[in-house]
């Protein structure tokens, strides 16, 4: 048995014109939480839904636990499970109806289909909303009710395609906890985000921009290796300075923060310090620190890139 | 065995939603009413009480005993008096009234003459007694109203001159069978089931697919186990229960209220019905696979509604249609039907009298089903 559970080499898929994902290489290790990061429109979605064999790459090799893709997307049924990132159970339905439909699709007997629903109305705090239409409750309850149903038949391996994006922060840790869980009890978890911090949690990411992967690794390993200095700079009129500093061809970029400025120098500056004293735009006064790389810092300068 | 399940899991999550739709479970039930009622009542081909006026240029106490006994007929009404026929012609390009009779002068010299009234038989060749007591003036734009009024042509004249009719042996012996007194209603009501069943067991599935595409749910439905054919199956069996309910409400009021007769089996009339139903929600998936959004396949729906209901033989007679539109109306699974029913219904017909029918119903499902699997990809591209 192989120790990845998703293979991708050379993936691509192209709309017309237009490479949604262009030459894709991945690996995800069993039991690890993956993560794509990326804008909207980057490609993230397409990615998923050719792991699940929803779509026909244009050119590439897939193989999702030890089947390939797209030939043997009927024999992956039962091993995956897909929460898309528009709701996608029935709004006129109530969550016990929703939750039995997807049982009976999986086959499961009469019995396992109440014990497993029951199951899992605990564990994603449904109990109470059991007879209530999916199409009246709140994000976050809809969001809980996707997830026990794309895990309803205990898939090995788990798709969630930006799967906190209706929810409020409170729900996301608690959504989160459910994910460790899950990976804990040896699912793999393939999930798209555009929020950093969600990004950050992953075991390993990559960051995808217009189809073409910028960079990945775990989160430490690519806010070390990024290719820049991350200088923070206590100023008065930090929208001025950040006009004059980001016309520098050696400053990737400036972000205020309040009443800082969070600069990103390249990596080709050995001393950013100096490098920023010596501009007449700063004051003596101003205080400059170098700083630890955010993965905010990673994706504007692996992002950034492509934009130049 | 899993198969099974999983039809069911379809059959009854389409239940329960339809249950919650009040709307469209009010259709269903309310679509064959109003329509039964409307074809029942208010459309009638056996045209009453036209408004029609009279230029009387005789004004003789006869004159007015001809008008009388037309309007005895109850085919006109006489609502109008005109000096002269022009007066008469503005009313009628004004649709006031649909005709106006003239009566000449001499009215009462033709009358005497004429052979109608008279017992012996004159020549037909005597230009004079051949000539008409009066004239109709007709607005023949309406082909239903002119030929009713035409009927008036040859309307005997017994009661007004008190004198037996001049009797003529018919040239044929006529005998009608199975509608004898000549009612639309016994020709519309088995029709109108072939009508509302094309409208909405089309417009139900063909919405059906569209509206879990358009909603999201596909997506979710094709990363799961399913198989295409069973999703169609549990999609459609819900629809042949409520095209039963419907042909239900249909013929059994008409029986009721419209006193229409069910002559034949109610077990061949199940059996065609099924048969019918079938066609029309395969025909249904078949334009759900092809419309990208609810609207597009009721506009599709409406595309097949117009010549099921225009060519079937429903509201025109079949042999009438040239050529061409009896090759689309062949295709057309209310056509067949149409003859089913009032195959049965009326006639009692023996079934395997009827095969060709059956069997073009029969491969028409069996091509629609294997089509819509086919063409509904497990796959978004």
């Amino acid at each position: 048995m192989s120790q990845y559970a998703i293979q991708a080499t050379q993936l691509s898929r192209h709309f017309g014109d237009l490479k949604a994902i262009n030459e894709l290489d991945l690996q995800v290790k069993k039991g690890s939480i993956y993560g794509f990061l990326g804008p909207n429109g980057c490609g993230k979605t397409t990615a998923i839904r050719m792991l699940t064999g929803l779509l026909k790459p244009t050119s590439g090799e897939i193989d999702v636990l030890g089947y390939k893709l797209p030939q043997d997307s009927a024999k992956l049924r039962f091993l995956i499970g897909y929460m898309t990132q528009k709701f996608s159970l029935y709004d006129d339905l109530t969550v016990k109806e929703n939750l039995k439909f997807i049982a009976k699709i999986y086959g499961l007997s009469h019995r396992e289909q109440t014990q497993r629903i029951t199951e899992l109305l605990g564990i994603y705090g449904l109990d109470n909303k059991v007879n209530q239409l999916a199409g009246k409750m709140s994000g976050g309850q809809r969001q809980r009710l996707a997830l026990a149903a794309a895990t309803l038949h205990k898939p090995e391996l788990l798709f969630l395609d930006e799967p906190t994006s209706a929810v409020d922060p409170e729900n996301r840790r608690d959504f989160w906890e459910t994910l460790f869980d899950l990976c804990n009890h040896g699912t793999t978890i393939l999930v798209s985000t555009h929020y950093m911090d969600e990004a950050e949690r992953c075991h390993k990411l990559a960051i995808l921009e217009d189809g073409i992967k910028r960079a990945d690794g775990t989160p430490d390993e690519l806010m070390n290796n990024m290719g820049a200095h991350v200088i923070e700079v206590d100023t008065d009129s930090p929208r001025q300075l950040k006009q004059q500093l980001v016309a520098l061809p050696d400053v990737i970029t400036a972000a205020q923060l309040g009443s800082r400025l969070r600069v990103l120098i390249k990596n080709s500056v050995s001393e950013p310090i100096e490098f920023l004293t010596q501009q007449p735009s700063i004051l003596p006064t101003n205080a400059l620190e170098i700083v630890r790389p955010s993965l905010e810092d990673v994706f504007v300068t692996c992002t950034g890139e492509g934009r130049q | 065995m899993k198969s099974l399940l999983r039809i069911q899991a379809i059959f009854y999550k389409e239940l329960t939603q339809l249950s919650r739709d009040r709307m469209t479970f009010g259709m269903v039930i309310m679509i064959p009413l109003i329509e039964l009622m409307l074809f029942g009542y208010a459309i009638n081909t056996n045209i009453r009480d036209i408004p029609v006026g009279v230029v009387d240029h005789s004004q003789t106490s006869l004159s007015r005993v001809l008008t009388q006994t037309i309007s005895a007929t109850k085919v006109v009404t006489f609502t109008e008096q005109f000096i002269n026929i022009k007066e008469a012609q503005a009313a009628i390009a004004s649709a006031r009234i649909r005709a106006v009779f003239i009566i000449p002068s001499d009215v009462e010299k033709r009358m005497v003459r004429h052979q109608s009234v008279g017992l012996e038989s004159h020549p037909s060749s005597d230009e004079e007694t051949s000539r008409p007591i009066g004239q109709w003036i007709i607005d023949g734009s309406d082909t239903m109203i002119a030929s009713a009024i035409k009927g008036l042509r040859t309307m005997p004249l017994t009661e007004l001159m008190s004198q037996p009719a001049n009797r003529n042996t018919p040239t044929f012996e006529m005998t009608l069978l199975y509608n004898p007194e000549q009612r639309t209603v016994v020709n519309i009501v088995p029709g109108l089931v072939g009508v509302i069943l094309t409208m909405t067991m089309i417009m139900f599935t063909s919405a059906a697919i569209v509206r879990e595409r358009e909603r999201g749910n596909l997506e979710m439905l094709i990363t799961t186990p399913i198989h295409p054919m069973e999703l169609m199956i549990g999609k459609i069996i819900p629809y042949i229960f409520i095209g039963a309910l419907q042909v239900i409400i249909i013929l059994g009021l008409g029986h009721f209220i419209f006193n229409t007769p069910i002559n034949g089996d109610l077990g061949d009339l199940a059996a065609i019905t099924l048969l019918f139903i079938l066609a029309s929600l395969t025909l249904g998936l078949v334009l759900s696979t092809i419309a990208q959004t609810q609207l597009q396949s009721m506009q599709m729906t409406v595309f097949i509604l117009m010549p099921s209901i225009l060519l079937s033989g429903f509201m025109f007679p079949y042999e009438g249609m040239p050529e061409a539109a009896q090759y689309i109306a062949e295709a057309l699974p209310a056509t067949h039907y149409m003859r089913l029913v009032r195959g049965v219904v009326l006639r009692d017909v023996e079934i395997f009298d009827m095969a060709p029918d059956i069997t073009w119903l029969a491969l028409f499902t069996i091509g629609g089903l294997i089509a819509a699997s086919l063409r509904f990809k497990k796959r978004l591209d």
